[in-house]
């Protein structure tokens, strides 16, 4: 069952189309990874997705999903790093988006903020302050604030970028913990190798697009072209 | 001394020193966390200026309630302020500075140019440091800072969860469906009401110290959004208690001594973070 579709899309920037005729569909329980170069518009397409940039032509919808629903994990600000708050803080402040006018949480609004941070093992310190956390462990916070925000979909925007390789690991491992539980999972990461390791499908944005499964990206032109040229780099 | 407190205390200008300072220190202190850490600090300062501005048309006009004009230029810079912040070509800080430093001399000018008191430099110099117009309130002006303190603390415990919200992320707030810019929105106009406040206690070039230096002095100590904010209320409280008193009692100016406080205050603070901390 389709949760996002995206039919012929446009996207940029007042009136200055980065990506053109873009279409591709996610469907619940899906592991999508979007890869591409830098600014090839993998970041507008994330604020499209989340419905803060409308589409210059074409459209985005959503099937059982509204784009509030999305659990979203955003690349860390400067503001967040030495921010005085508690884990516990951080992650209830996922359920603000449901809170309409309600100016308090619930009993179980709580209640499943402490399951959430059990489920992604940080419970241990959830009264600790986010700025004495390691950078792989306020990554895991923010995991957690977005899944008080959903039951169905995340979006993650670059989730391993500045952490070490072991946290690396552990953040990939529990990526794809939540996705055998059920969640659908939407990666901008310019980790090929992790990509291509745990991702269902792949959609490729640049200047020639590509949207398909793991084995057909592998077996395309695009993806051999792009993976030899990462290879080349690294080299 | 206690028998000389106690005599001043049964003045009622005194006690309404002491109640409006309390609310306005309790007040600046609480935005003041959510501004430190958005690093809107200056607006604190930018918006002090513009006020000043506004109290010399005020002057110039002769207007009995100078309430009246100074409150809606003040939330309108305010406002303006804040949405440079987001996108524009003249990036925030610079904003501030150009909006604060142009109000100021426009102020001084407007005053010199056209005020009817043979006390120039006293007016101004009041309006910059605070005057003793904190120890002249009248029952109105005691009424209305009740009030206006009553409307900011209702609106900051019911959108507390929110402002921490918007102030940790705003992407993932917007992405999540609050109305980030409302918030905002809503931000900048209670800032702008209690800087036109503070202005009676301290004057406009010290309004910032009120703002800033509790939310900091919490921040040494404390480590959750919470702990901070009552830490922050408490210092602030204290400070303006202590410094009102200080100077009733020494006839030093109020603002300066409340500022002082403060300052006095945070030495204290970094000093307990920093032996908490090794």
């Amino acid at each position: 069952m389709p949760q996002i579709i995206c039919e012929n899309a446009s996207l940029g920037y007042e009136n200055r189309p980065i990506v053109k005729n873009l279409s591709f569909s996610v469907s619940a329980g899906d592991y999508l990874c979007i890869v591409g170069e830098n600014g090839s518009g993998k970041s507008t397409l994330m604020k499209t997705i989340l419905n803060l940039t409308p589409p210059l032509a074409g459209s985005i919808r959503m099937e059982g999903l509204s784009s509030t629903e999305i659990g979203y994990l955003p690349q860390q600000t400067q503001v967040q790093r030495d921010f005085p708050a508690s884990v516990q803080e951080i992650v209830l402040s996922g359920f603000q988006g449901r809170c309409g006018l309600r100016p308090f949480y619930t009993k179980a609004e709580k209640e499943l903020a402490r399951q959430n941070m059990e489920r992604i093992g940080i419970a241990s310190f959830a009264r600790r302050c986010y700025r004495d956390l390691s950078g792989g462990q306020q990554q895991r916070v923010l995991l957690a604030r977005a899944l008080c925000a959903t039951r169905k979909c995340l979006l993650l925007d670059e989730p391993v970028s500045g952490l070490d390789p072991k946290a690396t690991v552990q953040m990939y491992d529990i990526i794809s913990q939540l996705h055998r539980e059920g969640i659908t999972i939407i990666m901008i990461s310019h980790d090929m190798n992790a990509a291509l390791d745990q991702a269902t499908h792949i959609l490729h944005i640049g200047e020639k697009l590509f949207f398909g499964t793991r084995e057909e990206y592998l077996h395309s032109g695009i993806g051999r072209s792009f993976l030899t040229e990462k290879e080349d780099k690294s080299c | 001394m206690l028998n000389t407190l106690l005599v001043y205390l049964s003045y009622p200008f005194v006690r309404y020193a002491l109640i409006v300072g309390v609310l306005i220190a309790l007040c600046s202190s609480l935005l003041g966390v959510t501004l430190v850490l958005k690093r809107f600090s200056f607006i604190g300062d930018g918006l002090s200026h513009v006020a000043f501005g506004a109290m010399a048309i005020a002057a110039v006009l002769n207007m009995t309630n100078r309430m009246l004009i100074v409150l809606p230029i003040t939330v309108i810079c305010a406002v303006l302020l804040l949405r440079t912040g987001q996108n524009s070509k003249i990036k925030g800080d610079a904003a501030i500075a150009m909006i604060s430093v142009g109000a100021l001399a426009f102020g001084y000018l407007l005053m010199s140019l056209f005020s009817t008191s043979a006390n120039l430099s006293g007016d101004v110099c009041g309006a910059l440091f605070g005057s003793t117009s904190i120890l002249t309130l009248s029952k109105t002006d005691v009424w209305l800072c009740i009030l206006l303190s009553a409307a900011v603390l209702f609106f900051f415990v019911l959108f507390y969860h929110r402002i921490f919200d918007v102030t940790f992320d705003e992407n993932f707030s917007r992405a999540a469906g609050t109305k980030v810019d409302a918030a905002n929105l809503m931000i900048a106009v209670i800032t702008a009401v209690i800087i036109v406040l503070a202005m009676n206690l301290v004057g406009s070039l010290l309004i910032s110290a009120l703002i800033i230096f509790p939310a900091l002095c919490a921040m040494r100590i404390f480590r959750s959004f919470f702990s901070v904010t009552v830490c922050a209320a408490v210092v602030s409280v204290s400070c303006a208690f202590l410094g009102i008193v200080i100077s009733i009692l020494a006839g030093t100016p109020v603002g300066s001594t409340v500022v002082a406080a403060d300052v006095a205050a945070f030495a204290i603070c970094a000093l307990i973070g920093k032996i908490r901390g090794e």
